[in-house]
């Protein structure tokens, strides 16, 4: 029988361990991810929340246990190999390159070449293709932003959070993690980040998303991880628990681990 | 009317036809504003947009090449010497090898090592002026293969002198590159941003040597406009050009500090300065004079563009 489409597993993650010079960050976190779904990442500072994020993005490898994106056991030795693989990190300082135009950072190494063979022998872009992608996107996202030819510097918070959203959909994530993406957003441009999310959610793509907001989690995920001391001490359903269930998970007062149903 | 907004990439127009009016103005009693002295001026400024375009290459990614006219000068000998035993087509090839080598060899060692290419290219422009001296007992070596002069220093096709068609073929592929190709593109990214350019996947090691080498490339290529000019090879060419091309692609509007850069802007930015060189030549000024003003040209140009920016 064919399984349905939203049951499978895009990420899982088991036994991740990792160390510096000897210092414990990671201790063995475990947790999977089904397409189109949102799960949160919770944790406070210094519970792993960051080491987890750079492993999953190639950063840096992890010292025990497996990635699996897709169900295929991965080694993420570089950003592109965690690319390649289908997930993409909007971070926080969103790893927009400013000076380029937004078309320049959304088609930022991944470029269309021109048509022609030899012109695209020599790497020839071709701008106008770009362009017309560019805005097919948008379109599909339902956004606007009112000159793609702009520098990315010239754009507002939200805007930039758009233009790293637009990108890795355009990558081909099948998994994009966003590192705490509304801290710098206004009333207005954090609703429409909500309203996107919610949309590429519908359309198979998973999202987790780490966030220091513990309303703003519960309104808009599905299931929550948490993260303590390295371990990951809770993977909850988050209809069923309260608030400040989550911030006694958060803060290690409670620490068994219950498996979401 | 067209209007032009004063931005750093913007400024070398006004600051160009500014200096123009002025020097047309003042100098009228001399031959300054003559068809042969503007012909002239574009002649022996050709060399060093080549190295202005190689160092164009060096700053996008957010290098700077100091070693970019002792390149020169040890292309030029080599080629010249190479001439003299085993003909035009090993001695061009090798030259142009050798400084994409030398280049190539500055950025592996600023990436490897993780130093400022400001400290590496200084201590190649040491290590490569010794040598060229070394190498040629502190003599000029004669060039007189017809081809080779012809090719890059007198000759002309069609009536264009080829050092004008060589100027404006190396303009047009460094344009190129730099606004049509991917690899331009690249460049632009990892001088803007490198954690923004890694994390998309750019190897940037990678994309720095390459741009080091370019401009280790451009130089050889320099090195044999001016050979081919001169009809001859020196230890010493190219070693005065520094000042004038760093003041060149800052009045170009390149950032010194990486990003994109304007091939247009250095462009005339070279031509600014060589114009503003021929005016001083004419008026009088002394050599040392010259060299004063060329600092503060420099000074003046680094500050102006920093303002404007913002």
């Amino acid at each position: 029988m064919k399984r349905s489409a939203l049951d499978q597993i895009v990420l899982k993650v088991s036994g991740l361990q990792k160390n510096f010079d000897g210092v414990d960050v990671l201790n063995g976190v475990s947790f999977s991810i089904n397409r189109g779904e949102v799960v949160a990442l919770l944790g406070d500072n210094g519970a792993g929340k960051s080491t987890l994020v750079n492993c999953l993005a190639g950063r840096i490898q992890p010292n025990k246990g497996t990635i699996e994106i897709n169900e295929q056991a991965l080694l993420l030795n570089s950003p592109s190999a965690s690319q390649q693989a289908g997930l993409a990190i909007v971070h926080q300082e969103l790893a927009l390159v400013n000076e380029l135009s937004v078309i320049e950072n959304l088609f930022l190494n991944r470029e269309i070449l021109h048509a022609n063979k030899i012109l695209r022998f020599f790497g020839w872009l071709d701008k106008n293709a770009m362009a017309k992608k560019a805005q097919k996107l948008l379109q599909r996202l339902g956004t606007y932003l009112p000159d793609l030819n702009a520098p990315v510097a010239t754009l507002s918070g939200g805007q930039k959070q758009v233009v790293a959203i637009i990108r890795a959909v355009h990558a081909g994530a099948d998994i994009i993690v966003m590192d705490e993406p509304t801290s710098a957003l206004g009333a207005e441009q954090y609703g429409f980040l909500m309203s996107l999310i919610r949309l590429l959610s519908s359309q198979g793509i998973a999202i987790m998303l780490i966030s220091h907001n513990l309303h703003q989690v519960s309104t808009l995920c599905d299931r929550a991880v948490v993260l303590f001391q390295g371990y990951s001490v809770a993977d909850v359903a988050l209809k069923e628990v309260s608030q400040t269930q989550l911030l006694a998970y958060m803060n290690g007062t409670v620490l068994e681990v219950p498996q979401a149903s | 009317m067209m209007h032009v907004k004063l931005t750093a990439h913007t400024l070398v127009y006004y600051a160009f036809a500014i200096t123009m009016l002025i020097f047309t103005v003042l100098l009228s009693h001399t031959a300054f504003f003559t068809t042969a002295n503007l012909l002239n001026i574009l002649m022996q400024t050709s060399p060093i947009v080549v190295m202005a375009i190689g160092l164009s290459f060096a700053l996008s990614v957010g290098h700077i090449d100091l070693s970019i006219g002792a390149i020169v000068a040890i292309c030029g000998l080599v080629a010249a010497m190479l001439l003299q035993s085993y003909g035009i087509t090993i001695a061009v090839v090798v030259s142009l090898l050798l400084g994409g080598l030398i280049g190539a060899l500055n950025g592996y060692l600023c990436e490897r090592l993780g130093i400022p290419s400001l400290i590496v290219t200084l201590g190649m422009l040491g290590f490569l002026t010794g040598f060229s001296r070394q190498l040629s007992g502190l003599q000029s070596i004669p060039i007189i293969d017809p081809q080779f002069i012809s090719l890059f220093g007198q000759g002309t096709v069609i009536g264009i002198p080829s050092q004008i068609l060589w100027l404006a073929g190396l303009v047009f592929l460094a344009h190129t590159i730099l606004n049509k190709l991917r690899f331009g593109r690249h460049l632009f990214a990892v001088g803007a941003s490198k954690p923004a350019a890694h994390s998309m996947g750019l190897v940037v090691s990678r994309i720095r040597v390459c741009a080091m080498a370019l401009s280790g490339g451009f130089a050889a290529l320099a090195g044999l406009l001016y050979a081919g000019r001169m009809q001859s090879a020196r230890y010493a060419i190219g070693e005065s050009d520094l000042m004038a091309l760093i003041a060149a692609v800052a009045l170009g509007g390149c950032s010194l500090l990486g990003g994109r850069v304007n091939i247009i802007g250095v462009l005339l930015g070279v031509w600014l300065i060589g114009c503003i060189n021929n005016g001083l030549i004419l008026s009088g000024f002394s050599s040392n004079e010259q060299m004063m003003v060329k600092g503060i040209i420099l000074i003046a140009a680094v500050i102006v563009t920093s303002k404007v920016n913002k």
